[in-house]
């Protein structure tokens, strides 16, 4: 029923730039994936590339292993929600909804009979005279989805949904539309550079960058192991530390063992994330406290040492039960982490160390 | 205040001076004579002529604006191609040439004695002193009207929702019937308005290319001045009355429409957006 999505080698310039470099994907039947990147990642040109607004470079694409590629969009049965609505302006919420299917020359009742049903999926029955400029932006795009939606698509496009929109309205549309997806069970592709918006909606991820996809997989597979130094930094904040291996110790350029790690002796690069990073207080510690910000639940430490600089987070209950007090030394424990060689490549899990003289009073540590 | 006052006062004098005024002269003179006169002079038959010739070249004109305009815009907004900034620029000559240098052209072009004058004399095709080259001249003159109009609403309202008809299965004329043209036709009507306006009152181009033949070749524009110099006084302003209440209706359409439709047609005067 659902359709099944292959891009291979997909290539893409614009003049002198190359958009898309060889982009590799398999979309499964009935799979909500989302496209994660930066912008100018490439995503919104494999987008369009897919739902056959554009023409690629080379490469190919298939619907169910049938070419897409020498179809129109219109015979592609492919449904796309554009980033600003790009509602037609001069028609009612009812006409909007109605355009394929007058397009495809539908008698009336017919018509009539699924835009009301695509208007009560939305829930937005009573504005079905209204005109666009006359609806929230909530409102617009539930409407682009449902014009998108009328002629009953084989795959669904969304080109950033929620990006237009405020943070309410977005948590209470993204739940809708996941809701939706688990009904209506088709094969959908949505751009975002949220990377929260991606992991809380999305079957599957695909981390775009430069033209390429970086990784692909479920959203705890990416976070738990990125496939390259992009991707951990992409994901959210993170403490670089230069690291120098010796005998699988792992030891900060700064002077301090921050654990061991299964690769070759070379200098690489440690990423913590800020709340692999535990201090507390110690008068001996090597760390001065230099700020502490408390933004509601979240709690930041700024610690330095000589030219070091951390970041950790815990939460506020954490941070009051700890005393870390700004102008106070410091011990750091880290508890986790990732690391990458220079070019940001081969990716190795750092293992915590505590017990290794590195960090003497880690026993006294509240985990 | 003094200021603000002083500068209103002087805005209002000049209004009132520079256009009140004449109007009101204009429509005393032509009732001078009384209301039997002023129809009398309307019913002449060379002013009858001179009407339908007025009618014949802007219908003529408008629409060939009309149909200009619409590729003008959809060629620029939709697609980037060799020679567009140089189209752009190009659509506004007609505003920086004086209509008798345009009329000139013309002459120089289409003339006994002109470029092309030897080949059409041959093939018995007469464009200059004649209605063909009156409505070249006033569809030079009016050009830049509907374009102007719409070409900033296009490029403004960009090819998003073209976009949107492509994946929803439309093919190009419905998009362009359903999608592009609905888009645009309120700037359309706005540029059509001011070009009737100008196709209607054209004086110079016209006067250089159109012989004045009494009768003949003699728009409402001319006759108002071949009237006016064989002492028909009354009868010269009754046709300017017509031209003139013409002014005053398009202004108040005009009036209305930015009334009603004044965040489509902001756009038209807005010269660059994000």
């Amino acid at each position: 029923m659902s359709t099944e999505i292959e891009v291979e080698n997909l290539v893409r310039r614009f003049g002198p730039h190359t958009v898309l470099s060889g982009v590799n994907l398999a979309v499964r039947p009935g799979e909500l994936l989302a496209l994660l990147g930066p912008s100018g990642s490439g995503k919104t040109t494999l987008l369009r590339l897919i739902a056959g607004l554009d023409t690629p470079d080379g490469g190919a694409i298939r619907f169910d292993s049938h070419n897409a590629l020498g179809r129109k969009p219109k015979e592609r049965g492919v449904g796309f929600v554009f980033q600003h609505y790009a509602l037609f302006r001069h028609m009612s919420v009812f006409e909007n909804i109605a355009f394929s299917l007058r397009i495809r020359r539908a008698k009336n009742p017919e018509v009539v009979a699924r835009v009301q049903e695509l208007l009560k999926l939305i829930q937005l029955e009573s504005l079905a005279t209204r005109y666009p400029a006359q609806l929230s932006g909530g409102q617009r795009q539930r409407v682009a989805l449902a014009r998108a939606l009328a002629s009953q698509p084989r795959v669904l496009l969304l080109d950033e949904p929620f990006g237009a929109l405020d943070a309410v309205v977005r948590r209470d549309l993204r739940r809708w539309l996941r809701h939706l997806h688990e009904e209506m069970n088709i094969t959908t592709l949505f751009v975002t550079h949220d990377q929260e918006e991606a992991f809380d909606l999305a079957d599957r991820v695909v981390i775009m960058n430069g033209g390429k996809i970086c990784q692909m997989g479920t959203p705890i597979e990416i976070y738990q192991t990125p496939a390259n130094a992009f991707v951990h930094e992409f994901l959210g904040e993170s403490n670089k530390l230069p690291v120098t291996l010796t005998n699988g110790q792992v030891t900060a350029d700064a002077g301090f063992v921050i654990g061991h790690a299964d690769a070759p002796d070379a200098p690489m690069t440690a990423y913590i994330r800020p709340h692999y990073i535990i201090p507390t207080p110690d008068p001996a510690g090597p760390w001065l406290v230099t700020r502490l910000t408390a933004t509601g639940a979240q709690a930041r430490i700024s610690l330095t040492k000589d030219s070091a600089v951390l970041e950790a987070t815990m939460t506020a209950d954490e941070l009051i039960s700890s005393g870390l007090k700004s102008g106070q030394t410091a011990q750091v424990k880290i508890t986790g982490g990732m690391l990458f060689d220079p070019a940001g490549e081969g990716p190795v899990k750092l293992t915590p160390n505590v017990a290794r003289g590195a960090l003497p009073h880690a026993s006294s540590l509240v985990s | 205040m003094v200021v603000r006052r002083l500068l209103i006062a002087a805005a209002l004098l000049f209004l009132v001076l520079f256009l009140v005024l004449p109007l009101v002269v204009v429509f005393s003179q032509a009732f001078s004579s009384g209301i039997a006169a002023y129809f009398t002079a309307l019913i002449d038959p060379n002013v009858g002529d001179a009407i339908y010739l007025t009618l014949v070249i802007a219908a003529v004109a408008v629409p060939a604006n009309l149909i200009f305009g619409i590729c003008a815009s959809w060629s620029i907004a939709k697609f980037d191609f060799f020679g567009r900034n140089l189209l752009i620029t190009l659509i506004d000559l007609p505003f920086s040439i004086s209509p008798v240098i345009a009329g000139l052209l013309e002459v120089l072009m289409f003339g006994l004695n002109g470029l092309l004058g030897g080949w059409l004399s041959a093939n018995n095709i007469q464009i200059i002193f004649a209605l063909p080259g009156m409505i070249l001249a006033t569809t030079f003159v009016t050009f830049p009207f509907v374009a102007r109009e719409v070409i900033p609403l296009a490029q403004e309202q960009g090819v998003e929702e073209e976009e949107a008809a492509v994946t929803l299965g439309a093919g190009f004329f419905q998009i362009f019937w359903r999608v592009s043209l609905p888009k645009l036709r309120w700037g359309l009507l706005y540029g059509v308005l001011l070009c009737n306006a100008r196709a209607m009152g054209e004086f110079g181009a016209v006067s250089v290319v159109s012989g004045k033949i009494f009768g003949q070749t003699d728009t409402m524009s001319l006759a108002v001045e071949s009237l006016y110099e064989s002492y028909e006084l009354q009868a010269s302003f009754a046709v300017a009355s017509l031209l003139a209440m013409l002014a005053v209706v398009t202004l108040v359409l005009k009036a209305g429409l930015e009334w009603r439709h004044r965040d489509e047609l902001a756009a038209g005067r807005r010269k660059k957006t994000a």
